[in-house]
């Protein structure tokens, strides 16, 4: 009963049926707000992105067509739900669920507000606080990904078949940068405990992450949570102009709406961990003000998520999609490298100031030696000195060139 | 070399549409006014004298991609002819299940029999609806399109027909731009030419507008002519609004 009580306060007298029943309520409170916020959040998006296009954007549904998504849920729950004959059926089955709940788990460990005290005991609001916190984040998106590959596998289909191998490489070379910041944070904070994380950058904005960690982790941040998301511009996954829909091209009715539930409430959650990380969560100006101090705090964290759902959306409406070797390009030459040099930097800096500035110069050392390899390999990939045949800027595949000097043997 | 910050320069023009009125209009409550060359339902129209302007060539059916015009011709007969010249068309019907409103029966027409109007706005339950026949599609004895219940017609949408006739010259010959090689219609008379690209322009005659003037504020900032620009065009455009709302609030 120790080892709980560290974890959460609420547990220091023992479990009681009291405790039992803010528990429950916890988790039916975590799991409505977060359903009834992605059904905002579709909303928002896309009354947001009608406005950047000139658009009106939905409106028929109930006040400035608040009520659209519950109408498109209803009508994608009425279709029929299509399995494809050369699907693997227990899989493609599977598939949705392995999407959805990760993205409902994420949700559980982020810190909504402060401590509340009701009926005598300390609430925290947030769902749960593992003790391996950040960790929880990285493996259900870890998760995620057997979602989307699943579902492009099973289908039986050559274009959701592309997209899973689409989405397999990208989340895999953008979760290593992602780690990576993550790994910053943690030796900040000495923790891994989300509550940990957001009660260290307490005490104003001078305190917060983006700002004590320089800004980079947070760009590395938004950078690969973005990719991790499949949100534009990095939607090669579900690129319409390539693969149709992507993973779940062959997928209606409820699967597909499930997808799609999931992606946006993904969305929500990591705008969620980007205010937990490095914006100090739910902290922010409170004024004393007599039994509604506690609301302050979900207010900011309220105000600050959807700043960043507004940035997604921003991004979606601005920028064209990545080229896949683009994608892959940024991911594995420059944030990788980045986060990882940062955070050897600032490990240096927690040590001592000289290490701080010896493990800078050594950064930079290997970051101008990593721009010169990769000079030198483009070069050698298609510059003057380049034995290979090029069309544009890339190589020819290997199959185009063994047919080129067949027939020149001939 | 542009500037590093040319990169944001998107996120700006995304975020300043924020601001800026929707171009598109909330559509059946909302109707945007339509563009003077609309291509809309086929009205095959008479002479002043009341005679019918097709005379049954069959161009029309023969240039249509679709295959949508079926026409007879049949000899006028002598004591009371229906058209001036030798034949009249004596059975004319477009599907408008195939119809693609490219206005080539227009361009082909010789004597200006067959040309649209600007009402695009019917639906029909069943497909002999679909099919159009010259009971239909002539105009009646005033010279003005029918009206056919299932179809939904507004102002203007009767006048301004075969605007795509007069907005061509002849053989895409610049000098007969403007001047009008058509002859009158039953209740509407000889109808003004449509501007063009030379000086013949009037647009008061014919309806035109420029789509700059009807969406300023969406052009970029340079494309704004001159004198819709600034504080003194605001007041203008907005004093041009006044009566309308009056209207509107009555």
């Amino acid at each position: 009963m120790n080892w709980l009580a560290s974890v959460d306060p609420l547990f220091a007298h023992g479990v009681t049926w009291v405790v039992l029943l803010i528990v429950v309520i916890k988790v039916v409170a975590g799991f409505s707000m977060l359903m009834g916020s992605v059904i905002l959040m579709i909303w928002f998006e896309r009354k947001a992105i009608s406005d950047m296009q000139s658009r009106i954007g939905p409106q028929r549904w109930g006040p400035f067509g608040l009520l659209q998504t519950l109408a498109d849920g209803l009508k994608l729950i009425l279709k029929e739900d299509l399995v494809p004959a050369e699907a693997d059926r227990f899989v493609f089955k599977l598939a949705p669920y392995l999407v959805l709940l990760p993205a409902l788990v994420t949700f559980a460990i982020i810190p909504i507000g402060g401590t509340l005290t009701i009926a005598g005991h300390p609430v925290m609001l947030q769902v749960v606080n593992p003790p391996m916190g950040i960790l929880l984040m990285l493996a259900m998106s870890g998760i995620s990904v057997y979602g989307v590959m699943l579902a492009g596998w099973s289908s039986g289909s050559k274009y959701p078949l592309l997209s899973s191998v689409r989405a397999t490489a990208q989340m895999i070379s953008y979760e290593a940068a992602l780690g990576m910041t993550i790994v910053t944070i943690v030796l900040v904070t000495g923790s891994l405990s989300v509550h940990n994380i957001v009660t260290s950058q307490a005490g104003g904005v001078w305190h917060w992450n983006i700002i004590r960690l320089g800004l980079v982790p947070f760009i590395v941040f938004i950078i690969a949570i973005t990719a991790e998301l499949n949100r534009p511009p990095f939607d090669v996954v579900e690129a319409e102009s390539e693969l149709v829909g992507g993973f779940h091209t062959e997928y209606s009715s409820f699967r597909f709406a499930i997808f799609f539930l999931a992606e946006y409430m993904n969305t929500i959650t990591m705008s969620a961990i980007i205010v937990t990380l490095f914006l100090g969560g739910p902290a922010g100006w409170v004024p004393s003000v007599p039994h509604l101090r506690w609301v302050f705090p979900i207010l900011w964290f309220l105000v600050k998520t959807v700043g960043f759902a507004f940035c997604y959306i921003w991004f979606r409406a601005s920028l064209p999609r990545f080229r896949y070797d683009q994608l892959m390009d940024l991911g594995w030459k420059r944030l990788i490298p980045l986060s990882l040099g940062w955070m050897l930097i600032v490990a240096g800096f927690l040590v001592a100031k000289g290490w701080g500035f010896f493990m800078g110069a050594t950064v930079l050392l290997a970051w101008t030696l990593l721009t010169r390899a990769f000079e030198i390999g483009a070069v050698r990939e298609s510059g003057a000195e380049s034995v290979l045949p090029t069309v544009g800027e890339r190589p020819l595949p290997g199959g185009v060139l063994r047919s080129m000097t067949d027939e020149e043997d001939d | 070399m542009a500037s590093p910050f040319s990169f944001f320069g998107g996120f700006k023009l995304t975020f300043q549409h924020l601001t800026r009125p929707t171009v598109t209009t909330s559509y059946p409550q909302a109707k945007r006014p339509k563009q003077p060359r609309q291509h809309g339902r086929h009205v095959l129209n008479r002479y002043e004298d009341g005679m019918e302007k097709c005379i049954g060539c069959e161009l029309c059916a023969g240039v249509c991609p679709v295959n949508c015009i079926f026409v007879r011709g049949l000899d006028n007969p002598p004591d009371h002819p229906v058209s001036p010249g030798e034949r009249y068309g004596y059975v004319y019907e477009i599907n408008y299940l195939r119809c693609i409103h490219c206005d080539l029966c227009v361009e082909a027409c010789p004597t200006q029999a067959i040309t649209e109007s600007k009402m695009f706005e019917f639906s029909f339950t069943n497909r002999a609806d679909a099919i159009y026949t010259k009971a239909e599609l002539l105009v009646d004895d005033q010279g003005f399109p029918q009206r056919l219940p299932w179809e939904d017609w507004r102002e203007g949408e009767a006048a301004m027909t075969g605007g795509w006739m007069r907005a061509t010259s002849p053989s895409g010959d610049a000098s007969y731009e403007g001047v009008v090689q058509w002859t009158g219609d039953l209740g509407v008379g000889v109808r003004a030419p449509e501007a063009g690209q030379s000086d013949h322009r009037d647009d008061a005659a014919t309806g035109s507008k420029q789509l700059r003037n009807v969406f300023p504020r969406h052009l970029e900032p340079e494309d704004v002519p001159l004198d819709q620009r600034g504080i003194a065009a605001r007041v203008k455009s907005a004093r041009a609004r006044m009566p309308r709302r009056r209207k509107d609030a009555t």
